[in-house]
Protein backbone atom coordinates (compact mmCIF):
# COMPACT_ATOMS: atom_id res chain seq x y z
CA UNK A 1 0.00 0.00 0.00
CA UNK A 2 2.68 2.44 1.03
CA UNK A 3 4.71 1.72 -2.05
CA UNK A 4 1.65 2.50 -4.19
CA UNK A 5 1.28 5.83 -2.44
CA UNK A 6 4.95 6.66 -2.97
CA UNK A 7 4.81 5.72 -6.63
CA UNK A 8 1.64 7.70 -7.17
CA UNK A 9 3.07 10.76 -5.44
CA UNK A 10 6.21 10.45 -7.57
CA UNK A 11 4.06 10.21 -10.69
CA UNK A 12 2.37 13.49 -9.75
CA UNK A 13 5.71 15.09 -8.91
CA UNK A 14 7.49 13.92 -12.06
CA UNK A 15 4.67 15.10 -14.30
CA UNK A 16 4.70 18.58 -12.76
CA UNK A 17 8.50 18.80 -12.86
CA UNK A 18 8.89 17.70 -16.46
CA UNK A 19 6.22 20.09 -17.72
CA UNK A 20 7.82 22.87 -15.69
CA UNK A 21 11.19 22.05 -17.24
CA UNK A 22 9.72 22.15 -20.76
CA UNK A 23 7.85 25.41 -20.20
CA UNK A 24 10.91 27.07 -18.71
CA UNK A 25 12.71 26.58 -22.02
CA UNK A 26 10.57 29.49 -23.26
CA UNK A 27 11.95 31.87 -20.66
CA UNK A 28 13.57 34.73 -22.59
CA UNK A 29 12.30 33.39 -25.93
CA UNK A 30 8.54 33.98 -25.81
CA UNK A 31 6.59 35.52 -28.70
CA UNK A 32 5.45 38.55 -26.66
CA UNK A 33 7.02 39.82 -23.45
CA UNK A 34 3.77 39.49 -21.48
CA UNK A 35 3.41 35.88 -22.62
CA UNK A 36 7.04 35.12 -21.86
CA UNK A 37 6.21 36.14 -18.31
CA UNK A 38 3.00 34.07 -18.30
CA UNK A 39 4.56 30.80 -19.47
CA UNK A 40 7.47 31.27 -17.07
CA UNK A 41 5.00 31.85 -14.29
CA UNK A 42 3.25 28.59 -15.12
CA UNK A 43 6.61 26.87 -15.11
CA UNK A 44 7.26 28.25 -11.65
CA UNK A 45 3.83 27.14 -10.37
CA UNK A 46 4.39 23.62 -11.67
CA UNK A 47 7.82 23.52 -10.09
CA UNK A 48 6.25 24.50 -6.78
CA UNK A 49 3.70 21.69 -7.13
CA UNK A 50 6.46 19.23 -8.01
CA UNK A 51 8.43 20.24 -4.92
CA UNK A 52 5.42 19.71 -2.66
CA UNK A 53 4.87 16.24 -4.08
CA UNK A 54 8.57 15.31 -3.95
CA UNK A 55 8.85 16.49 -0.35
CA UNK A 56 5.91 14.33 0.59
CA UNK A 57 7.33 11.38 -1.34
CA UNK A 58 10.65 11.88 0.47
CA UNK A 59 8.91 11.77 3.84
CA UNK A 60 7.08 8.60 2.84
CA UNK A 61 10.27 7.04 1.51
CA UNK A 62 12.22 7.90 4.64
CA UNK A 63 15.94 7.35 5.04
CA UNK A 64 18.04 9.92 3.22
CA UNK A 65 15.53 10.71 0.50
CA UNK A 66 15.03 14.42 -0.23
CA UNK A 67 13.15 16.34 -2.89
CA UNK A 68 16.47 16.69 -4.72
CA UNK A 69 17.54 13.06 -4.49
CA UNK A 70 14.18 12.08 -5.97
CA UNK A 71 14.30 14.62 -8.78
CA UNK A 72 18.00 14.45 -9.57
CA UNK A 73 19.13 10.92 -8.91
CA UNK A 74 16.40 8.75 -10.44
CA UNK A 75 16.79 7.43 -13.98
CA UNK A 76 14.54 7.67 -17.03
CA UNK A 77 13.15 4.20 -16.28
CA UNK A 78 12.16 5.35 -12.80
CA UNK A 79 10.45 8.58 -13.86
CA UNK A 80 6.68 8.18 -13.99
CA UNK A 81 5.54 11.35 -15.72
CA UNK A 82 2.92 11.37 -18.47
CA UNK A 83 4.31 11.12 -21.99
CA UNK A 84 2.36 14.23 -22.95
CA UNK A 85 4.43 16.57 -20.77
CA UNK A 86 7.83 15.42 -22.03
CA UNK A 87 6.94 16.22 -25.64
CA UNK A 88 9.00 19.01 -27.19
CA UNK A 89 7.83 22.61 -27.06
CA UNK A 90 7.57 22.84 -30.84
CA UNK A 91 6.03 26.17 -31.79
CA UNK A 92 3.93 28.31 -29.45
CA UNK A 93 0.80 26.49 -30.63
CA UNK A 94 2.13 23.11 -29.62
CA UNK A 95 3.22 24.40 -26.23
CA UNK A 96 -0.19 25.98 -25.69
CA UNK A 97 -2.05 22.86 -26.69
CA UNK A 98 0.12 20.64 -24.47
CA UNK A 99 -0.57 22.97 -21.55
CA UNK A 100 -4.29 23.11 -22.24
CA UNK A 101 -4.80 19.34 -22.62
CA UNK A 102 -2.86 18.77 -19.43
CA UNK A 103 -4.37 21.61 -17.37
CA UNK A 104 -7.87 20.51 -18.29
CA UNK A 105 -7.00 17.06 -16.96
CA UNK A 106 -5.06 18.32 -13.95
CA UNK A 107 -7.95 20.53 -12.90
CA UNK A 108 -10.44 17.65 -12.86
CA UNK A 109 -7.90 15.39 -11.18
CA UNK A 110 -7.16 17.92 -8.42
CA UNK A 111 -10.89 18.38 -7.83
CA UNK A 112 -11.01 14.71 -6.90
CA UNK A 113 -7.66 14.60 -5.17
CA UNK A 114 -8.51 17.41 -2.78
CA UNK A 115 -11.25 15.19 -1.42
CA UNK A 116 -9.16 12.05 -1.17
CA UNK A 117 -8.43 10.25 2.07
CA UNK A 118 -4.73 11.06 2.10
CA UNK A 119 -4.58 14.37 3.93
CA UNK A 120 -1.27 15.50 2.55
CA UNK A 121 -2.17 14.87 -1.09
CA UNK A 122 -5.54 16.51 -0.52
CA UNK A 123 -3.84 19.58 0.92
CA UNK A 124 -1.39 19.89 -1.97
CA UNK A 125 -4.23 19.47 -4.46
CA UNK A 126 -6.40 22.12 -2.88
CA UNK A 127 -3.49 24.56 -2.82
CA UNK A 128 -2.48 23.76 -6.40
CA UNK A 129 -5.91 23.80 -7.99
CA UNK A 130 -6.04 27.58 -7.72
CA UNK A 131 -2.94 27.80 -9.90
CA UNK A 132 -4.27 25.19 -12.27
CA UNK A 133 -7.49 27.17 -12.68
CA UNK A 134 -5.38 30.03 -13.99
CA UNK A 135 -3.30 27.77 -16.26
CA UNK A 136 -6.51 26.37 -17.65
CA UNK A 137 -8.07 29.76 -18.31
CA UNK A 138 -4.89 31.13 -19.87
CA UNK A 139 -4.23 28.12 -22.10
CA UNK A 140 -7.84 27.70 -23.22
CA UNK A 141 -7.97 31.37 -24.21
CA UNK A 142 -4.85 30.85 -26.28
CA UNK A 143 -6.24 27.71 -27.91
CA UNK A 144 -9.19 29.84 -29.07
CA UNK A 145 -7.00 32.70 -30.19
CA UNK A 146 -4.76 30.45 -32.27
CA UNK A 147 -7.48 28.10 -33.51
CA UNK A 148 -9.71 30.96 -34.62
CA UNK A 149 -6.97 33.50 -35.39
CA UNK A 150 -5.41 33.41 -38.85
CA UNK A 151 -5.26 30.67 -41.46
CA UNK A 152 -1.65 30.02 -40.50
CA UNK A 153 -2.38 29.76 -36.78
CA UNK A 154 -5.32 27.45 -37.44
CA UNK A 155 -3.13 25.15 -39.53
CA UNK A 156 -0.44 25.15 -36.88
CA UNK A 157 -3.00 24.11 -34.28
CA UNK A 158 -4.15 21.24 -36.50
CA UNK A 159 -0.55 20.05 -36.62
CA UNK A 160 -0.25 20.41 -32.87
CA UNK A 161 -3.37 18.28 -32.37
CA UNK A 162 -1.95 15.66 -34.70
CA UNK A 163 1.27 15.67 -32.74
CA UNK A 164 -0.16 15.59 -29.20
CA UNK A 165 -3.59 13.98 -29.19
CA UNK A 166 -2.14 10.47 -29.14
CA UNK A 167 -0.59 11.16 -25.74
CA UNK A 168 -3.87 12.10 -24.06
CA UNK A 169 -5.27 8.57 -23.58
CA UNK A 170 -2.64 7.74 -21.00
CA UNK A 171 -4.05 10.30 -18.57
CA UNK A 172 -7.16 8.16 -18.09
CA UNK A 173 -5.47 4.78 -17.86
CA UNK A 174 -4.89 3.75 -14.26
CA UNK A 175 -1.42 2.61 -13.35
CA UNK A 176 -1.19 -0.21 -10.78
CA UNK A 177 -0.22 2.29 -8.09
CA UNK A 178 -2.97 4.73 -9.04
CA UNK A 179 -5.52 3.61 -6.48
CA UNK A 180 -6.36 6.90 -4.78
CA UNK A 181 -8.55 8.29 -7.53
CA UNK A 182 -10.17 6.68 -10.51
CA UNK A 183 -8.75 8.59 -13.47
CA UNK A 184 -10.86 6.69 -15.98
CA UNK A 185 -13.93 8.34 -14.47
CA UNK A 186 -12.59 11.77 -15.46
CA UNK A 187 -12.45 11.01 -19.14
CA UNK A 188 -15.99 11.89 -20.12
CA UNK A 189 -15.96 15.21 -18.36
CA UNK A 190 -12.56 16.02 -19.83
CA UNK A 191 -13.74 15.16 -23.32
CA UNK A 192 -16.81 17.34 -23.00
CA UNK A 193 -14.85 20.33 -21.84
CA UNK A 194 -12.15 19.92 -24.47
CA UNK A 195 -14.83 19.59 -27.15
CA UNK A 196 -16.41 22.84 -26.01
CA UNK A 197 -13.11 24.72 -26.16
CA UNK A 198 -12.16 23.17 -29.50
CA UNK A 199 -15.55 24.11 -30.89
CA UNK A 200 -15.04 27.71 -29.78
CA UNK A 201 -11.58 27.53 -31.36
CA UNK A 202 -13.03 26.09 -34.61
CA UNK A 203 -10.81 23.02 -34.18
CA UNK A 204 -11.89 19.40 -34.78
CA UNK A 205 -11.78 16.82 -32.00
CA UNK A 206 -9.89 13.83 -33.44
CA UNK A 207 -11.55 10.45 -33.43
CA UNK A 208 -10.20 6.90 -33.34
CA UNK A 209 -6.63 7.89 -32.62
CA UNK A 210 -4.30 5.16 -31.39
CA UNK A 211 -3.07 6.14 -27.94
CA UNK A 212 0.57 5.91 -26.87
CA UNK A 213 1.09 4.94 -23.26
CA UNK A 214 3.89 3.86 -20.96
CA UNK A 215 5.05 6.97 -19.13
CA UNK A 216 3.36 6.05 -15.88
CA UNK A 217 5.26 2.76 -15.92
CA UNK A 218 8.58 4.34 -16.80
CA UNK A 219 8.54 3.51 -20.50
CA UNK A 220 9.04 6.92 -22.09
CA UNK A 221 9.61 8.47 -25.46
CA UNK A 222 13.26 8.98 -26.38
CA UNK A 223 13.00 12.62 -25.35
CA UNK A 224 13.01 12.11 -21.59
CA UNK A 225 16.58 10.83 -21.35
CA UNK A 226 17.89 14.03 -22.89
CA UNK A 227 15.81 16.16 -20.57
CA UNK A 228 17.08 14.33 -17.49
CA UNK A 229 20.65 14.55 -18.73
CA UNK A 230 20.38 18.31 -18.68
CA UNK A 231 18.29 18.56 -15.54
CA UNK A 232 20.55 16.28 -13.48
CA UNK A 233 23.93 17.25 -14.88
CA UNK A 234 25.30 19.35 -12.00
CA UNK A 235 24.07 17.02 -9.25
CA UNK A 236 25.56 14.00 -10.95
CA UNK A 237 28.86 15.71 -11.81
CA UNK A 238 29.52 16.73 -8.21
CA UNK A 239 28.03 13.91 -6.12
CA UNK A 240 27.10 14.82 -2.58
CA UNK A 241 27.75 18.55 -2.87
CA UNK A 242 25.40 21.10 -1.29
CA UNK A 243 24.05 23.88 -3.49
CA UNK B 1 6.24 82.16 -24.96
CA UNK B 2 9.58 82.00 -26.69
CA UNK B 3 11.44 78.69 -26.54
CA UNK B 4 14.09 80.30 -24.41
CA UNK B 5 11.58 80.81 -21.61
CA UNK B 6 10.31 77.25 -21.84
CA UNK B 7 13.85 76.08 -21.41
CA UNK B 8 14.42 78.32 -18.45
CA UNK B 9 11.23 77.11 -16.78
CA UNK B 10 12.18 73.55 -17.48
CA UNK B 11 15.61 74.00 -15.91
CA UNK B 12 14.05 75.76 -12.92
CA UNK B 13 11.81 72.76 -12.32
CA UNK B 14 14.81 70.47 -12.45
CA UNK B 15 16.79 72.70 -10.11
CA UNK B 16 13.85 72.72 -7.70
CA UNK B 17 13.61 68.92 -7.79
CA UNK B 18 10.19 68.92 -9.48
CA UNK B 19 9.77 65.80 -11.63
CA UNK B 20 9.23 66.18 -15.34
CA UNK B 21 6.05 64.40 -16.44
CA UNK B 22 5.10 63.04 -19.89
CA UNK B 23 2.91 65.97 -20.93
CA UNK B 24 5.30 68.68 -19.73
CA UNK B 25 7.31 70.68 -22.21
CA UNK B 26 10.86 69.35 -22.48
CA UNK B 27 13.82 70.05 -24.75
CA UNK B 28 14.12 67.62 -27.64
CA UNK B 29 17.52 66.51 -26.44
CA UNK B 30 16.12 65.71 -22.99
CA UNK B 31 13.41 63.59 -24.56
CA UNK B 32 15.89 61.82 -26.83
CA UNK B 33 18.39 61.19 -24.06
CA UNK B 34 15.69 59.70 -21.87
CA UNK B 35 14.31 57.53 -24.66
CA UNK B 36 17.81 56.31 -25.43
CA UNK B 37 18.64 55.61 -21.82
CA UNK B 38 15.33 54.05 -20.74
CA UNK B 39 14.99 51.87 -23.82
CA UNK B 40 18.62 50.81 -23.46
CA UNK B 41 17.84 49.92 -19.88
CA UNK B 42 14.75 47.94 -20.95
CA UNK B 43 16.75 46.09 -23.61
CA UNK B 44 19.38 45.25 -20.99
CA UNK B 45 16.74 43.61 -18.82
CA UNK B 46 15.46 41.55 -21.74
CA UNK B 47 18.85 40.53 -23.15
CA UNK B 48 19.99 39.97 -19.56
CA UNK B 49 17.43 37.16 -19.29
CA UNK B 50 19.52 35.08 -21.70
CA UNK B 51 22.77 34.35 -19.81
CA UNK B 52 20.79 33.38 -16.70
CA UNK B 53 17.92 31.69 -18.51
CA UNK B 54 20.68 29.52 -19.94
CA UNK B 55 21.06 27.84 -16.52
CA UNK B 56 17.40 27.28 -15.58
CA UNK B 57 17.33 23.78 -17.08
CA UNK B 58 20.56 22.84 -15.28
CA UNK B 59 20.05 24.47 -11.87
CA UNK B 60 21.56 22.12 -9.27
CA UNK B 61 18.57 21.85 -6.92
CA UNK B 62 14.83 22.40 -7.14
CA UNK B 63 15.07 25.35 -4.76
CA UNK B 64 17.80 27.01 -6.85
CA UNK B 65 15.77 26.36 -9.99
CA UNK B 66 12.73 28.07 -8.47
CA UNK B 67 14.79 31.07 -7.34
CA UNK B 68 16.42 31.40 -10.74
CA UNK B 69 13.15 31.16 -12.69
CA UNK B 70 11.60 33.79 -10.42
CA UNK B 71 14.60 36.04 -10.88
CA UNK B 72 14.65 35.85 -14.66
CA UNK B 73 10.92 36.44 -14.68
CA UNK B 74 11.44 39.56 -12.54
CA UNK B 75 13.79 40.84 -15.22
CA UNK B 76 11.13 40.40 -17.88
CA UNK B 77 8.82 42.40 -15.60
CA UNK B 78 11.43 45.16 -15.30
CA UNK B 79 11.73 45.24 -19.06
CA UNK B 80 7.98 45.68 -19.25
CA UNK B 81 7.83 48.66 -16.84
CA UNK B 82 10.77 50.28 -18.57
CA UNK B 83 9.33 49.91 -22.07
CA UNK B 84 6.14 51.47 -20.71
CA UNK B 85 8.10 54.33 -19.16
CA UNK B 86 9.90 54.95 -22.46
CA UNK B 87 6.59 54.84 -24.36
CA UNK B 88 5.40 57.86 -22.38
CA UNK B 89 8.03 59.81 -24.30
CA UNK B 90 6.43 58.97 -27.62
CA UNK B 91 8.25 55.92 -28.95
CA UNK B 92 6.38 52.61 -29.30
CA UNK B 93 7.67 49.33 -27.93
CA UNK B 94 7.78 47.92 -31.46
CA UNK B 95 10.05 50.73 -32.62
CA UNK B 96 12.33 50.22 -29.66
CA UNK B 97 12.51 46.48 -30.28
CA UNK B 98 13.27 47.06 -33.95
CA UNK B 99 16.12 49.35 -32.96
CA UNK B 100 17.50 46.66 -30.68
CA UNK B 101 17.36 44.07 -33.44
CA UNK B 102 18.92 46.34 -36.04
CA UNK B 103 21.79 47.19 -33.69
CA UNK B 104 20.81 50.86 -33.55
CA UNK B 105 19.95 50.62 -29.86
CA UNK B 106 22.43 49.25 -27.36
CA UNK B 107 22.07 47.18 -24.21
CA UNK B 108 24.48 46.64 -21.36
CA UNK B 109 27.64 45.01 -22.70
CA UNK B 110 27.93 42.79 -19.65
CA UNK B 111 25.40 40.40 -21.16
CA UNK B 112 27.74 39.72 -24.04
CA UNK B 113 29.84 37.57 -21.75
CA UNK B 114 29.00 33.86 -21.47
CA UNK B 115 27.61 32.21 -18.34
CA UNK B 116 29.70 29.06 -18.15
CA UNK B 117 29.18 27.42 -14.78
CA UNK B 118 26.59 27.39 -12.01
CA UNK B 119 28.79 29.78 -10.03
CA UNK B 120 28.15 32.38 -12.73
CA UNK B 121 24.56 32.61 -11.47
CA UNK B 122 25.96 33.72 -8.14
CA UNK B 123 28.55 36.06 -9.64
CA UNK B 124 26.01 37.69 -11.94
CA UNK B 125 23.62 38.28 -9.05
CA UNK B 126 26.28 39.62 -6.74
CA UNK B 127 28.48 41.61 -9.12
CA UNK B 128 26.31 42.46 -12.11
CA UNK B 129 23.11 43.17 -10.18
CA UNK B 130 25.26 44.83 -7.53
CA UNK B 131 26.73 47.22 -10.07
CA UNK B 132 23.32 47.79 -11.63
CA UNK B 133 21.81 48.65 -8.25
CA UNK B 134 24.23 51.51 -7.61
CA UNK B 135 23.17 53.02 -10.87
CA UNK B 136 19.51 52.32 -10.23
CA UNK B 137 19.43 53.70 -6.70
CA UNK B 138 20.66 56.94 -8.19
CA UNK B 139 17.99 56.71 -10.90
CA UNK B 140 15.20 56.52 -8.30
CA UNK B 141 15.83 60.27 -8.08
CA UNK B 142 16.20 60.92 -11.79
CA UNK B 143 14.31 63.96 -13.09
CA UNK B 144 11.90 62.16 -15.42
CA UNK B 145 8.94 61.03 -13.28
CA UNK B 146 7.88 57.74 -14.95
CA UNK B 147 11.49 56.53 -15.06
CA UNK B 148 12.12 57.42 -11.41
CA UNK B 149 8.96 55.65 -10.29
CA UNK B 150 9.76 52.51 -12.32
CA UNK B 151 13.19 52.47 -10.70
CA UNK B 152 11.82 52.51 -7.16
CA UNK B 153 10.00 49.28 -7.78
CA UNK B 154 12.86 47.71 -9.70
CA UNK B 155 15.40 48.55 -6.99
CA UNK B 156 13.52 46.58 -4.37
CA UNK B 157 13.64 43.44 -6.50
CA UNK B 158 17.22 43.98 -7.61
CA UNK B 159 18.58 44.24 -4.11
CA UNK B 160 16.88 40.95 -3.37
CA UNK B 161 18.60 39.44 -6.42
CA UNK B 162 21.94 40.70 -5.27
CA UNK B 163 21.56 39.05 -1.88
CA UNK B 164 20.50 35.81 -3.54
CA UNK B 165 23.58 35.95 -5.76
CA UNK B 166 25.84 36.51 -2.80
CA UNK B 167 24.21 33.67 -0.90
CA UNK B 168 24.68 31.33 -3.89
CA UNK B 169 28.39 32.12 -3.81
CA UNK B 170 28.55 31.84 -0.04
CA UNK B 171 27.30 28.25 -0.22
CA UNK B 172 29.90 27.46 -2.89
CA UNK B 173 32.67 29.15 -0.88
CA UNK B 174 31.91 26.80 2.02
CA UNK B 175 31.55 23.74 -0.19
CA UNK B 176 33.92 21.22 -1.75
CA UNK B 177 37.28 22.18 -3.30
CA UNK B 178 35.66 21.97 -6.73
CA UNK B 179 32.89 24.34 -5.67
CA UNK B 180 35.39 26.81 -4.21
CA UNK B 181 37.38 26.76 -7.44
CA UNK B 182 34.19 27.27 -9.43
CA UNK B 183 33.30 30.23 -7.24
CA UNK B 184 36.72 31.89 -7.60
CA UNK B 185 36.74 31.31 -11.35
CA UNK B 186 33.37 32.98 -11.78
CA UNK B 187 34.47 36.00 -9.74
CA UNK B 188 37.65 36.24 -11.82
CA UNK B 189 35.69 36.28 -15.06
CA UNK B 190 32.91 38.68 -14.02
CA UNK B 191 34.93 41.22 -12.02
CA UNK B 192 36.39 43.36 -14.78
CA UNK B 193 33.32 43.33 -17.01
CA UNK B 194 31.29 44.45 -13.97
CA UNK B 195 33.56 47.47 -13.53
CA UNK B 196 33.04 48.29 -17.18
CA UNK B 197 29.28 48.46 -16.60
CA UNK B 198 29.66 51.99 -15.24
CA UNK B 199 30.78 53.14 -18.67
CA UNK B 200 33.86 55.03 -19.83
CA UNK B 201 35.89 57.22 -17.52
CA UNK B 202 34.33 60.63 -16.88
CA UNK B 203 36.95 62.26 -19.06
CA UNK B 204 35.86 60.07 -22.01
CA UNK B 205 32.11 60.09 -21.45
CA UNK B 206 30.23 62.13 -24.03
CA UNK B 207 26.81 62.26 -22.40
CA UNK B 208 27.75 63.04 -18.84
CA UNK B 209 27.74 66.83 -18.41
CA UNK B 210 24.33 67.55 -19.87
CA UNK B 211 22.80 64.53 -18.12
CA UNK B 212 24.11 65.80 -14.79
CA UNK B 213 22.70 69.26 -15.43
CA UNK B 214 19.29 67.77 -16.26
CA UNK B 215 19.58 65.44 -13.28
CA UNK B 216 19.04 62.41 -15.46
CA UNK B 217 22.21 61.25 -13.75
CA UNK B 218 23.28 62.41 -10.34
CA UNK B 219 26.62 60.71 -9.99
CA UNK B 220 29.36 60.32 -12.56
CA UNK B 221 30.55 56.99 -13.95
CA UNK B 222 33.77 57.16 -11.97
CA UNK B 223 32.02 57.99 -8.69
CA UNK B 224 29.64 55.05 -9.06
CA UNK B 225 32.46 52.72 -10.04
CA UNK B 226 34.45 53.73 -6.97
CA UNK B 227 31.41 53.15 -4.72
CA UNK B 228 31.01 49.71 -6.21
CA UNK B 229 34.65 48.74 -5.75
CA UNK B 230 34.60 49.94 -2.14
CA UNK B 231 31.50 47.85 -1.44
CA UNK B 232 32.67 44.64 -3.14
CA UNK B 233 36.23 44.80 -1.77
CA UNK B 234 34.69 44.46 1.70
CA UNK B 235 32.08 41.82 0.83
CA UNK B 236 34.60 39.53 -0.82
CA UNK B 237 36.28 39.04 2.56
CA UNK B 238 33.14 37.26 3.80
CA UNK B 239 33.43 34.83 0.90
CA UNK B 240 37.10 34.20 1.57
CA UNK B 241 37.75 34.68 -2.14
CA UNK B 242 39.91 37.27 -3.93
CA UNK B 243 39.32 39.86 -6.61
CA UNK B 244 41.57 39.45 -9.64
CA UNK B 245 43.33 42.81 -9.29
CA UNK B 246 46.79 42.90 -7.69
CA UNK B 247 46.60 46.69 -7.50
CA UNK B 248 43.46 46.64 -5.32
CA UNK B 249 44.41 48.29 -2.04
CA UNK B 250 42.78 50.48 0.59
CA UNK B 251 43.99 54.07 0.34
CA UNK B 252 43.80 55.64 3.78
CA UNK B 253 44.23 59.15 2.43
CA UNK B 254 41.43 58.93 -0.15
CA UNK B 255 39.30 56.70 2.08
CA UNK B 256 38.69 54.57 -0.98
CA UNK B 257 40.17 51.47 -2.58
CA UNK B 258 42.74 52.05 -5.31
CA UNK B 259 42.41 49.70 -8.24
CA UNK B 260 44.19 48.65 -11.41
CA UNK B 261 43.64 49.82 -14.96
CA UNK B 262 40.54 48.60 -16.76
CA UNK B 263 41.17 47.11 -20.20
CA UNK B 264 39.36 49.80 -22.20
CA UNK B 265 40.34 48.13 -25.39
CA UNK B 266 38.22 45.15 -24.40
CA UNK B 267 35.40 47.47 -23.32
CA UNK B 268 35.20 49.23 -26.69
CA UNK B 269 35.52 45.98 -28.57
CA UNK B 270 32.50 44.50 -26.80
CA UNK B 271 30.54 47.74 -27.32
CA UNK B 272 31.35 47.55 -31.03
CA UNK B 273 29.94 44.03 -31.25
CA UNK B 274 33.04 41.89 -30.80
CA UNK B 275 32.27 40.43 -27.37
CA UNK B 276 32.09 36.67 -26.97
CA UNK B 277 28.28 36.55 -27.21
CA UNK B 278 27.10 39.73 -28.97
CA UNK B 279 26.05 37.77 -32.01
CA UNK B 280 24.31 34.97 -30.10
CA UNK B 281 22.37 37.38 -27.88
CA UNK B 282 20.97 39.44 -30.73
CA UNK B 283 20.27 36.36 -32.81
CA UNK B 284 18.32 34.83 -29.92
CA UNK B 285 16.21 37.99 -29.55
CA UNK B 286 15.59 38.26 -33.29
CA UNK B 287 14.63 34.61 -33.50
CA UNK B 288 12.16 34.91 -30.62
CA UNK B 289 10.61 37.92 -32.34
CA UNK B 290 10.44 36.33 -35.79
CA UNK B 291 9.12 33.00 -34.47
CA UNK B 292 6.47 34.94 -32.56
CA UNK B 293 5.25 36.87 -35.59
CA UNK B 294 2.45 34.44 -36.45
CA UNK B 295 1.36 34.32 -32.82
CA UNK B 296 1.03 38.10 -32.60
CA UNK B 297 -0.84 38.17 -35.91
CA UNK B 298 -3.24 35.47 -34.74
CA UNK B 299 -3.90 37.26 -31.46
CA UNK B 300 -4.60 40.47 -33.36
CA UNK B 301 -6.91 38.77 -35.88
CA UNK B 302 -8.80 37.02 -33.10
CA UNK B 303 -9.26 40.24 -31.14
CA UNK B 304 -10.63 41.93 -34.26
CA UNK B 305 -13.06 39.08 -34.90
CA UNK B 306 -14.25 39.26 -31.32
CA UNK B 307 -14.73 42.99 -31.57
CA UNK B 308 -16.77 42.83 -34.75
CA UNK B 309 -18.90 40.04 -33.27
CA UNK B 310 -19.62 42.19 -30.23
CA UNK B 311 -20.56 45.11 -32.48
CA UNK B 312 -22.84 42.93 -34.58
CA UNK B 313 -24.58 41.55 -31.50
Amino acid sequence: MKSNLIDYTLHLADTALILSQRNSEWCGHGPILEQDIAITNISLDLLGQARNFYQYAATLTGGEATEDSLAYLRTEREFKNLLLVEQENGDWGQTILRQYLFSQFQYLMFEKLQQCSDEQLAAIASKSIKETAYHLRWSSEWVCRLGDGTKESHERMLLAIEELWRYTGEMFESAVYETIINVASLKEDWMQRVSAVFSEATLPVPENVFMQTGGKKGIHTELLGFMLTELQYVQRTYPGAEW
Amino acid sequence: MPVQNFEELFQQKIDNEIKIEPKDWMPDAYRKTNIRQISQHAHSEIVGMLPEGNWISRAPSLKRKAILIAKVQDEAGHGLYLYSAAETLGMSRDEMINDLHSGKAKYSSIFNYPSLTWADMGAIGWLVDGAAILNQVMLCRTSYGPYARAMVRICKEESFHQRQGFETLLVLSRGTEEQKAMCQDAINRWWWPSLMMFGPRDSESTNSDQSMKWKIKRKTNDELRQNFIDMIAEQIKVLGMTLPDPALKWNEERKHYDFGEIDWNEFWNVVKGNGPCNKQRINARRKAHEDGQWVREAAMAYAEKKQSKTKAA
